[in-house]
């Protein structure tokens, strides 16, 4: 009997495209459903002209506000494939937010770095961002350090362990600047979030360079591949040479440089640093963005491709909220509505089930 | 099978048992003996003349926040108050245990800044019975029976949005389309704000609201949904922006020079609280008026708590002093600004 409906079962939904095109069909689907849906109902949607020598347009200003959102879907994939979640972005890219905009401060500086510091901003300016812009990814990536080395070495559940530095790194924070909230007039510094180069935002060209570069390290070398052995079975992986540890170690040092440099054009795009409010909450949009784009939070196959779609899909929900004027406290229905539809759309069991109510003709269930 | 012996079956040694037994009394002892000193504490706080004052802070999320606690701790220093603080990290049930721990220290007079307006009742009663009076600060709670507080000091955020609308109408002539950056949906300060400004626009036909949406309060927010209104067709026609606060402000004037448009020249802009970073908004020519919210309440509150403790009547109500502050007397007040 069971022999029987198992020929029949999963038949008619059966894709025959690569797993890269079954990963991202969904999310492109949703988004490209979103974006007519705005050319339908929001004047001048598609429109893309030149005010002040940068472009401007809604579809620009997805790009740019979906940046950090990006930065971190990379990190959070290759974070998520190894099996891991990485729950310390958001209060990563406050510290990073945080120190920037201190080391900008002259009255921070003067209490705890010394006259020198100050000197340097005022003298050399643009040297001394490039040394806050180094120090802030360095604290990032120290603190990616910190959860690499609780779960590899110290074998501490992902979940909890960057959940620790996500409630403690709030509070590094706060303490690096003693809970002020600095803000700064530095156009070097300000380029990060608000500059263009040919009239292409800043921020977008960087989110390009760190996917490039993420794509490129994990498709073209065998590193991607032994992310994903990792993720499928540690012990299988280790026991055919894969450095499980180091990998392990590294893709939270990754997650937590992205979440540094997403912080760093957040803050500069407002050119202040508030520790409560940056990357509140991106930990969640992170992860929806991944799990949205055709990555299993189970770990194994990863698509970054499909991430960033995700993490643009999100922001195109947000914006249409924006365009559309739709009033905050409801604007969060639709958007789960919305996520909730493509995280269906993903699930194959869903789609053979929805499939049988279409086409009753076809037996969906094991009773033929 | 084995026969049990007896103590097999207890599970412990008899010795055992017995030094567990004594170590059960030594405990007793020690915490009788704690109990003991806690008592004594009290008449020695009882017996320095100073007024003893609990205050429980919402947490230091802005700017703003820290100005108010500064305020409060310098009046307290200044005044030789014995001010025991405690920061509730914006957890409701931080400010309740804080509050409890007050009445256990007896404390004379406790002031707090509820984190929310709900669920304060019983702590609330607790105090009363203990006869300790209590006053609000900066925000109210919703109690079904207002004797559990005497008094309540703070900014009266719906005159605060008829201040914003009025300087927009004795500044502004022709028709005025004003565009409405709101705070948090449902907060009080949000709610009042936008009703208050509503109130005046009313008795005035060439003022009028054709767009509002919410910034969160905050300068990321405000700048992403100003930048997205000001990419649609009402855009061009709307001539100012009223902001329920000034961080929202400062990040619409960044959406508007970005759209290629000069704020507080092609949009005129007012906003509410009355930063220091507002003021060089204005000196900037960027923004237009600023109303005060102000969180220097300290000695309004301690002139309050004073006559609490003396037992003497007070109002019900205690508005803090507030103004209005404009582009053109910016520069001289700037450094002035405490926050």
């Amino acid at each position: 009997m069971a022999d029987r409906s198992e020929g029949r079962r999963g038949k008619p939904v059966a894709w025959h495209g690569g797993p890269v095109m079954q990963a991202l069909i969904w999310p492109v689907a949703a988004l490209a459903l979103l974006v007519i849906f705005n050319v339908l109902f929001t004047p001048g949607y598609l429109s893309i002209s030149v005010v002040e020598g940068r472009l401007s347009g809604y579809l620009i200003d997805i790009f740019r506000d979906g940046s950090s959102v990006m930065l971190l879907a990379v990190g959070m994939t290759l974070v998520i494939a190894t099996g891991g979640v990485d729950l310390s972005v958001g209060a990563i890219m406050a510290i990073a937010a945080v120190l920037s905009a201190s080391m900008v401060t002259p009255e921070w500086n003067e209490a705890n770095l010394g006259g020198w510091a100050n000197a340097m901003l005022a003298d050399r300016t643009i040297a001394w961002i490039g040394v806050v812009i180094a120090a802030s990814l360095v604290a990032s990536v120290l603190a990616g350090v910190w959860n690499g080395a609780l779960v590899s070495i110290f074998k501490i559940q992902p979940i909890i362990a960057t959940l620790v530095l996500m409630v403690a790194g709030r509070g590094v924070a706060q303490l690096v600047s003693n809970g002020r909230i600095f803000t700064y007039d530095l156009p070097a510094l300000e380029f990060l979030g608000k500059g263009t180069i040919l009239g292409v935002p800043f921020s977008v060209i960087i989110v390009a360079l760190v996917a490039f570069l993420a794509i490129g390290l994990t498709r073209l070398t065998a590193l991607g591949l032994m992310i994903e052995a990792v993720g499928d079975n540690d012990t299988a992986s280790r026991s055919s040479g894969v450095p499980v540890r180091a990998i392990r170690f590294m893709v939270y040092m990754v997650s937590g440089l992205c979440a540094g440099i997403a912080g760093l054009i957040e803050s500069s795009n407002v050119s202040s640093a508030n520790a409560n409010q940056i990357g509140l909450y991106a930990e969640l949009d992170a992860i929806f963005a991944v799990v949205v784009g055709g990555t299993a939070l189970t770990g194994g196959r990863f698509f970054l491709v499909g991430s960033i779609v995700g993490a643009l899909l999100i922001q195109t929900l947000t914006n249409t909220m924006y365009a559309q004027e739709v009033r905050p406290e409801i604007a969060l229905i639709p958007k789960a509505l919305v996520i909730v539809a493509v995280c269906l759309l993903q699930s194959p069991e869903f789609r053979r089930k929805a499939w049988g109510v279409v086409r009753p003709g076809v037996r969906v269930g094991g009773k033929a | 099978m084995k026969t049990v012996s007896r103590r097999d079956r207890a599970g412990i040694p008899l010795s055992l048992a017995f030094s567990r037994a004594t170590a059960l009394l030594a405990l007793l002892v020690v915490s009788i003996g704690l109990v003991a000193c806690d008592g004594s504490a009290e008449p020695n706080d009882g017996s320095s003349a100073s007024l003893v004052v609990g205050f429980s802070q919402i947490g230091a999320e802005s700017d703003w926040r820290r100005a108010n606690t500064q305020s409060i701790r310098d009046e307290a220093a200044k005044r030789g108050i014995d001010l025991r603080f405690s920061d509730a990290q914006q957890k409701k049930e931080n400010q309740i245990k804080a509050i409890r721990s007050f009445i256990a220290q007896g404390v004379d007079v406790i002031a707090f800044s509820p984190v929310v307006e709900t669920g304060f009742e019983q702590v609330l009663e607790e105090a009363k019975r203990a006869g300790i009076p209590v006053v609000l600060s900066d925000r109210a709670v919703e109690v079904s029976d207002d004797s559990l507080y005497v008094s309540f000091i703070g900014s009266d955020f719906e005159e605060e949005g008829r201040r914003a609308a009025q300087w927009l109408v004795d500044n502004t002539e022709g028709e005025v389309r004003v565009a409405e950056l709101q705070g948090t949906p449902g907060s009080a300060p949000a709610l009042d704000r936008a009703a208050g400004f509503r109130a005046v626009i009313e008795n005035h036909d060439r003022v009028e609201i054709v767009w509002s949406q919410s910034g969160n309060f905050t300068r990321t927010e405000g700048k992403q949904a100003f930048q997205a209104f000001l990419k649609s067709p009402d855009a061009d026609s709307v001539t100012a922006l009223y902001a329920h606060n000034d961080d929202m402000a400062i990040g619409a004037i960044q959406a508007i020079k970005e759209a290629g448009k000069d704020p507080g020249e092609d949009i005129k802009i007012v906003s509410i609280d009355a930063v220091k970073q507002a003021f060089q908004a204005m000196i900037d020519g960027d923004l237009n008026c600023t109303v005060e919210c102000n969180p220097l309440i300290g000695p309004q509150l301690f002139d309050i708590i004073e006559k609490v403790a003396a037992g003497e009547s007070v109002p019900k109500r205690v508005k803090v002093e507030e103004g209005v502050f404009t582009a053109s007397e910016a520069a001289e007040l700037i450094d002035s600004r405490q926050y």
